[in-house]
């Protein structure tokens, strides 16, 4: 067992892990954030997508005592204070999910690429999206989300409307 | 559609009830599922693809630390078998337990269970059970398989073939006598992996007599029926809850071993018990779908009018049968062959074959892709053979929408359908006529551009119950919906369908609010919980949600409706006939200030103090739609690519689809199944296909090695429909969740196959991969040299 500090979602947590405990594991199993999926087990899907110190990270690919001292955005961390990160709003107003189990690691991804390109193109957009698959959606209202998000974040259109959570 | 109903919100982009949860991470899927003093599942499986299992020793493997538990076939035939939904015509069936005990008869086939306090242990303890096995011969191909001599995988049948299945009419002979030209070709319709995202998991706890199972399946009902029949409990102590389910696509339209052994380990051990699969082992033990050999043939007129269709084909059913194997490529498959045209003779024969393969079974478009890409490319070729244009050669042959309802020669009715418009808007947004200008332009930069098309008609809204029954379909076809308005006002709907990223949380409240003139936003649908919906729901796979479920929720609403309007007169004082039920209230017909609000209306039907003489308190509505015809959608969609030379892969330039799927009751959820559909079907003509070696290894054996299409890999879709209503139900609905699979592949390959017709090539097996296409341009060029 070893001892690591990580900060998940904003919250510093001191934790003792197994060496070969991956950190999709420990966020699913010990930390209970199961919004981040697996879908494979050779890294090609992307479901468990998760930013690391601001970059998006296959977290079935990570062990969790590498995670030592990071700083761990998932899905669950994206909202602040009850307010939805736009990229959220954007796969929603624009259709981007339908069963909804690779969305947490393309909206994760999407936040990176949009991190380093404030407006990419639909083919930089497709590109950095490779590595999640989606069987559903085809891509194409994936792509529009991420373009209309980026817009908004640029601070450039009035932010795109969701519905309110239902209760059930 | 009923004359009085406002139509507020069907045909509406109402966004997606679903959503919230799900772009929050907070969905449950059934692997989320956790229980305390869970245990987990790891089974042992089938290193060789045929084999007798001499002895199984667990002896070192039962002292692993945390093992609980190792159950072999033995232990487990209370299990029962696994259930075959369909039957056809002679079909030479077999008895399919969970557990093999006598034989492995493909790679994956499981063996044994091991139980343990975590799944690392029950993983490493599932590596240390030791099997004698002695190999057996292996045949992995449907063809070979029938052939005298090739090992047989169940002894007791005495052959591998599963079934003959033939479907006739007119005079194929005289259509053969009669033509001025013939086709034909053998076209591979190779085997694929459904893929979808979320991998299936069970979990299962048994508490006081009863059995609660998550699992992750699109047929919550027939799980529990199964369940209860084969683990011999009443069937009110089963509750099989399908939470959020991460994609189906048919992959999940079963009874899996996994589901009855998780429940047969929970009720024998009296703890939760839990199995995720891993997605390789995903790819040895989730059903495959497609593995057809098709020949093909057609006879027609030098003007193109087609004269017969005969059609030969053998289907690779794998090891064993699954739920709905033997109806997808007979049922599903041969009837809709003739698809959109009018074609006077059809002689088509099916045979399946057991091979030492992943058992096939329902994949999008179960039978129906297979049945359109075969007509579609005979179509290509006889437009090629004749000299004609390919749009010209479908216009010419399509049943003229004047001949509606239209008796297809192979014995089913089309009771609607106008395909000219649909073909003339794709071809328009393709700008079809102005095409050859292209290929000239990408010639001169060294690229081979080809446009190639697809008409398909499918047949949905799965079914009328006595069809079924003259089907050899074990059961009906009907949906339920049950709605529940609470006497504050606030309405739940219940339906027998299961979703699965197909938004009926949203649809169904669309169609419901119009009914009963309240908001979507006031209602919430509640689906896969077998304790909370109506005695039996069907499911949901074959686009059949809205056509059948769809229309039950709508005929309880109209129930409710018809309830609220007597109530609502009753306390007006007016006739039922000048009531107007809309925008949470009701009133009199031009007198909007005479009205009620909906929850007055509702608390007074639970208050029963003022009710209507003779009236039952309360306000609930159950029904079963049994619906009285197929549906019949329909569409063209184009695709047009360029092809390198030099490097042989193919780019989607432009694809337009224009499609008939009736009324759309949420049109941005019609687009985005289609969106997927399109993406699956390229996926299965440009990269997609399951390999085994001779000796029934799976060489596409993960993620790695199948292709499941990538976002660089796929175009944005240019979309248009046209609406032709279906009379069989009264929405007018037909069904959508299937079409762009089905009509996608045909057009792609056409387009490829378009695009290096210049050098003499007609026909390459899918997938056209950029290797194998390179491969066919060289050898073209070196023929010509």
């Amino acid at each position: 067992m070893s001892k690591i500090t990580i900060t998940v979602n904003r919250t510093e947590q001191v934790l003792e892990v197994e060496p070969s405990l991956l950190l999709v594991e420990l966020l699913r199993e010990t930390l209970r954030l199961t919004g981040t999926h697996v879908g494979c087990d050779t890294s090609q899907c992307g479901a468990c997508t998760v930013l690391i110190d601001g970059s998006a990270v296959k977290s079935c690919t990570v062990l969790a005592a590498q995670a030592d001292g990071a700083e761990i955005v998932t899905v669950e961390g994206l909202a602040k204070d009850g307010e939805l990160h736009p990229i959220q709003r954007a796969f929603s107003a624009e259709h981007a999910l339908q069963c909804g189990f690779c969305t947490p690691g393309l909206m994760i991804t999407a936040i990176d690429l949009l991190g380093r390109n404030a407006a990419p193109t639909d083919v930089e957009i497709r590109h950095a999206i490779k590595g999640n698959l989606c069987r559903c959606t085809g891509y194409h209202n994936i792509v529009n989300a991420i373009r209309s998000a980026a817009t908004e974040m640029r601070g450039a259109a009035t932010p795109v409307k969701a519905p309110a959570e239902v209760k059930r | 559609m009923t004359a009085a109903t406002p139509t507020t919100y069907i045909g509406t982009r109402t966004p997606r009830k679903e959503d919230p949860k799900l772009i929050r991470g907070r969905g449950v899927f059934t692997d989320d599922v956790t229980l305390p003093g869970i245990v987990y599942v790891s089974l042992v499986r089938s290193p060789h693809a045929h084999a007798r299992i001499r002895r199984i020793d667990a002896a070192a493997a039962r002292k692993e630390p945390g093992v609980v538990t190792i159950v072999t076939g033995k232990d487990a035939e209370a299990t029962g078998v696994l259930p075959v939904f369909i039957t056809v015509p002679g079909l030479n069936g077999t008895k399919h337990m969970p557990l093999a005990t006598d034989k492995a008869r493909y790679v994956g086939d499981a063996i044994a269970a091991v139980v343990a306090d975590t799944r690392q242990a029950a993983k490493r303890a599932a590596d240390m059970v030791t099997i004698d096995y002695e190999p057996l011969p292996v045949v992995v191909d449907g063809t070979k398989a029938l052939e005298p001599g090739a090992p047989i995988l169940h002894e007791e049948l005495g052959t591998n073939l599963v079934f003959t299945y033939p479907v006739k009419g007119g005079d194929i002979d005289k259509a053969f006598r009669d033509a001025e030209a013939t086709v034909k070709l053998r076209i591979v319709n190779q085997r694929l992996i459904p893929n979808a995202m979320e991998p299936r998991a069970v979990v299962a706890k048994f508490e006081a007599g009863e059995l609660t199972v998550w699992t992750s399946t699109q047929i919550p009902h027939f799980v529990q029926l199964i369940l209860s029949v084969n683990l011999g409990l009443s069937q009110n102590k089963v509750r099989v809850i399908a939470p959020e389910v991460g994609g189906g696509f048919g992959s999940k339209l079963q009874v899996y071993a996994e589901e009855l052994l998780v429940a047969h380990l929970a009720k024998t051990l009296g703890r939760p018990v839990k199995w995720t699969e891993d997605r390789r082992e995903g790819y040895l033990a989730t059903i495959h779908g497609r593995d057809l050999v098709e020949d093909v043939e057609v006879a027609a007129k030098r003007d193109g009018t087609v004269l017969g269709v005969r059609i030969r084909t053998v289907a690779n059913m794998g090891a064993y049968l699954q739920a709905f194997a033997p109806g997808i490529p007979t049922i599903l498959h041969a009837y809709i062959i003739p698809g959109a045209y009018r074609i006077p003779a059809f002689d088509c024969e099916i045979r399946g074959a057991y091979t030492n393969t992943t058992p096939v079974d329902a994949y999008r478009g179960a039978g129906r892709p297979e049945a359109t890409f075969a007509i579609e490319r005979a179509m290509d070729r006889l437009a090629d053979e004749i000299g004609m244009d390919p749009a010209e050669l479908r216009r010419k042959n399509f049943i003229p929408p004047d001949a509606f309802p239209f008796a297809t020669i192979s014995g089913i009715t089309y009771d609607s359908g106008d395909y000219v418009p649909a073909l003339d808007r794709a071809l328009e947004m393709a700008d079809y006529k102005n095409f050859e200008k292209r290929r000239a332009e990408a010639k001169a930069r060294g690229k081979f551009r080809g446009i190639g098309l697809s008409s398909y008609v499918e047949i949905c809204g799965l079914a009328p119950s006595k069809a079924n029954s003259a089907l050899g379909v074990g059961w009906g076809g009907y949906e339920s919906a049950r709605i529940r308005v609470h006497p504050t006002g606030a309405v739940q709907v219940f339906t027998g369908t299961s979703p699965h990223g197909q938004g009926h949380e949203t649809s169904w409240a669309q169609i419901a609010a119009d009914a009963i003139g309240v908001s979507p936003d006031d209602i919430e649908v509640r689906h896969g919980d077998t304790f909370e919906s109506p005695g039996m729901g069907v499911g949901t796979f074959g686009s059949r949600s809205l056509a059948v479920g769809g229309i039950a929720v709508h005929n309880a609403a109209q129930k409710i409706r018809e309830k609220v309007i007597q109530i609502g007169a009753h306390l007006l004082e007016a006739s039922p006939a000048d009531i107007v039920v809309q925008g949470g209230k009701v009133f009199v017909k031009g007198v909007p200030e005479k009205s009620k609000a909906f929850g007055e209306i509702t608390m007074a039907a639970y208050l029963a103090s003022n009710l209507p003489e003779g009236m039952e308190p309360g306000l609930e509505a159950t029904t079963y739609y049994d619906p009285p015809n197929f549906t019949f959608p329909f569409g063209t969609h184009v695709a047009e690519v360029e092809v390198d030379p030099e490097t042989g892969s193919v780019e989607i330039i432009r694809y337009s689809a224009c499609d008939d799927c009736g009324r759309q009751i949420n049109p941005m959820i019609v687009e985005g199944q289609l969106h997927g559909g399109i993406t699956q079907g390229i996926g299965q003509a440009l990269y997609e296909t399951a390999v085994y070696d001779a000796n029934g290894q799976l060489l596409s054996g993960s993620m790695m090695e199948y292709h499941v299409p990538t976002a660089a890999n796929v175009p944005p879709f240019a979309l248009d429909h046209t609406v032709t209503l279906t009379k069989t139900n009264p929405l007018g609905v037909k069904g959508i969740g299937e079409a762009g699979t089905i009509a996608s592949t045909p057009a792609m390959v056409n387009a490829v196959i378009d695009a290096l017709s210049p050098l003499g090539i007609t026909h390459i097996d899918m997938p056209l991969t950029a290797e194998k296409l390179w491969q066919a341009i060289r050898k073209a060029g070196e023929a010509r040299r």
